[in-house]
């Protein structure tokens, strides 16, 4: 039995085929979302199938591949599904985003800027941005098709009476080419600006909810908000323990009972980088030891 | 028969999967020619470029509809039917895709399906065979996928095509999508794309 157990990235070609019928249609339409279906994959829904079908679809043997879960290359599920097409694909795996091809994530960009010719594929739990106001499917299909997106400006307004800003922080809803409003998946809306005039293709896969959309290099992407409260970027106001970072995204981490806390960068490829290049701890002699030299 | 059943992709997973990456990279680009390097040998009229994208794309669930002149070569509808399983349709709002072995005699966009505004992915993708991507029409375009603007020549292609492009952007989000393919490149015109009028 010298046959392989599965096919090249472990989907059958008409599945791939439908895949990738639907990818076209998203890139032509920008922040649409084209149904498709969505096949069962060998993992849980939430572990990122929808992402993984997308990948599935589009990675060829010369590609190098990229996982990232919360920023992390380290995590079980970033490991598990870089493992999982190592083994069906036989592609080459990296933690470089800028060696990567294909960058399969799960709710970060990275912070090293993207570059012409990658893509960058997003798994996304529910791709719907106007799913949490209006529950009907027919309704909210009317509502992209008539661009009527009032329900989503009432959204941000009752944050504002509320809290006195927009207090939404991740999933920040977007508008792609001056027509859809589209949900970013899961993402701090600190990466809300890297989505705009992006040099690579970005690509979203729901596997659960069945949707493929896309937003293509160079499109238009601007964060919904009011003239009287633009958009705000969000970040801890702090800099990384590691590595001093303050540009990055940080992750808090409670480090005991009595509330001391530390804040480290969140992407930890562009943490290693910064680290290796010298940049040092910013007064947490622990963490410097827990650097590797 | 034998030209009928000439091959396919000799691989058909990986040859797919090179071609398609060229096709996206076109579609995510418009105006770019990308290269398109996997070969095969169809039948006349059926281009390499026309059937490279035909054996990527293809499948059961794809009506497909032919130019007069890749109807009348009954090879062709046969050898498409054989290695995509693809159904071959005379209305063209059925299809899912088209091949244009003679863009210059195109019948109007409008003839396909040009999607609803609930569902605009449910429109056809028209493949206009070309015989280059280097000489011929200039158009100059714009849109997402475009830095600034993208500058692409075809040749034959229909010679209204840019009064055909602005009508088609004016229908957004409906429309049909362009693949432009000669023997070995492919480039795209998606519905999304704005003509530029030159000066």
């Amino acid at each position: 039995m010298n046959a392989p157990a599965y096919n090249f990235a472990y989907l059958d070609e008409q599945s791939k085929r439908m895949i990738r019928r639907a990818i076209l249609k998203a890139i032509a339409v920008p922040g649409y979302q084209v149904p498709f279906a969505s096949r069962e994959m060998p993992m849980p829904y939430g572990w990122g199938t929808g992402g993984v079908q997308v990948t599935a679809a589009i990675l060829g043997p010369h590609d190098s591949l990229k996982v990232i879960d919360q920023g992390s290359d380290d995590t079980t599920n970033a490991v598990s599904i870089r493992k999982f097409f190592a083994k069906t694909a036989g592609v080459q795996t990296t933690t470089s985003t800028l060696k990567a091809t294909v960058i399969q994530t799960r709710h970060r960009i990275p912070e090293t800027p993207l570059r012409e010719g990658q893509v960058l594929v997003f798994q996304v739990p529910i791709p719907e941005p106007l799913r949490f106001l209006e529950p009907r499917e027919t309704e909210t299909r009317r509502m992209h098709a008539l661009a009527d997106y009032g329900l989503m400006h009432v959204k941000l307004y009752e944050d504002i009476a509320q809290h006195g800003r927009i207090a939404t922080t991740y999933a920040y809803p977007v508008k792609v080419e001056e027509r859809y409003v589209m949900d970013p998946s899961p993402t701090p809306k600190f990466d809300n600006p890297k989505m705009h005039d992006c040099p690579a293709l970005q690509l979203f896969g729901a596997g659960r909810e069945k949707r493929i959309y896309a937003i293509p290099p160079y499109s238009n992407v601007v964060s919904l908000d009011f003239e009287d409260h633009p958009f705000e970027r969000y970040r801890h106001d702090g800099k990384c323990a590691l590595c001093g970072a303050v540009d990055s995204f940080l992750d808090e981490l409670i480090m005991d009972d009595h509330g001391r806390r530390m804040f480290m960068c969140s992407d930890t490829e562009y943490c290693e980088t910064r680290r290796a290049l010298g940049n040092g701890a910013q007064g947490f002699s622990k963490a410097t030891e827990a650097a590797p030299a | 028969m034998t030209t009928a059943l000439a091959l396919a992709f000799v691989d058909p997973g990986l040859s797919a999967q090179s071609s398609f990456r060229s096709i996206m990279d076109a579609m995510a680009r418009p105006g770019t020619v990308v290269s398109l390097s996997e070969q095969v040998a169809p039948p006349h009229p059926l281009s390499r470029g026309g059937a490279a994208v035909a054996l990527t794309l293809f499948d059961q669930d794809t009506p497909v509809w032919l130019d007069t002149a890749l109807a009348a070569a009954s090879d062709v509808a046969f050898w498409l039917r054989f290695h995509t399983g693809a159904p071959i349709v005379t209305d063209p709002r059925q299809a899912a895709f088209a091949i244009l072995s003679d863009p210059e005699r195109a019948p109007p966009f409008e003839a396909f399906a040009l999607g609803t505004l609930e569902y605009p992915d449910r429109s056809a993708t028209l493949i206009l065979q070309v015989d280059s991507l280097e000489r011929g029409l200039s158009l100059s375009v714009t849109g997402p996928g475009v830095k600034d603007r993208s500058t692409l020549r075809a040749m034959p292609l229909p010679p209204d095509l840019p009064q055909r492009l602005v009508t088609n952007r004016a229908l957004f989000p409906r429309g049909v999508d362009l693949l432009l393919v000669a023997n070995t490149a492919v480039a795209a015109l998606p519905r999304s794309i704005t003509l530029i009028e030159e000066s």
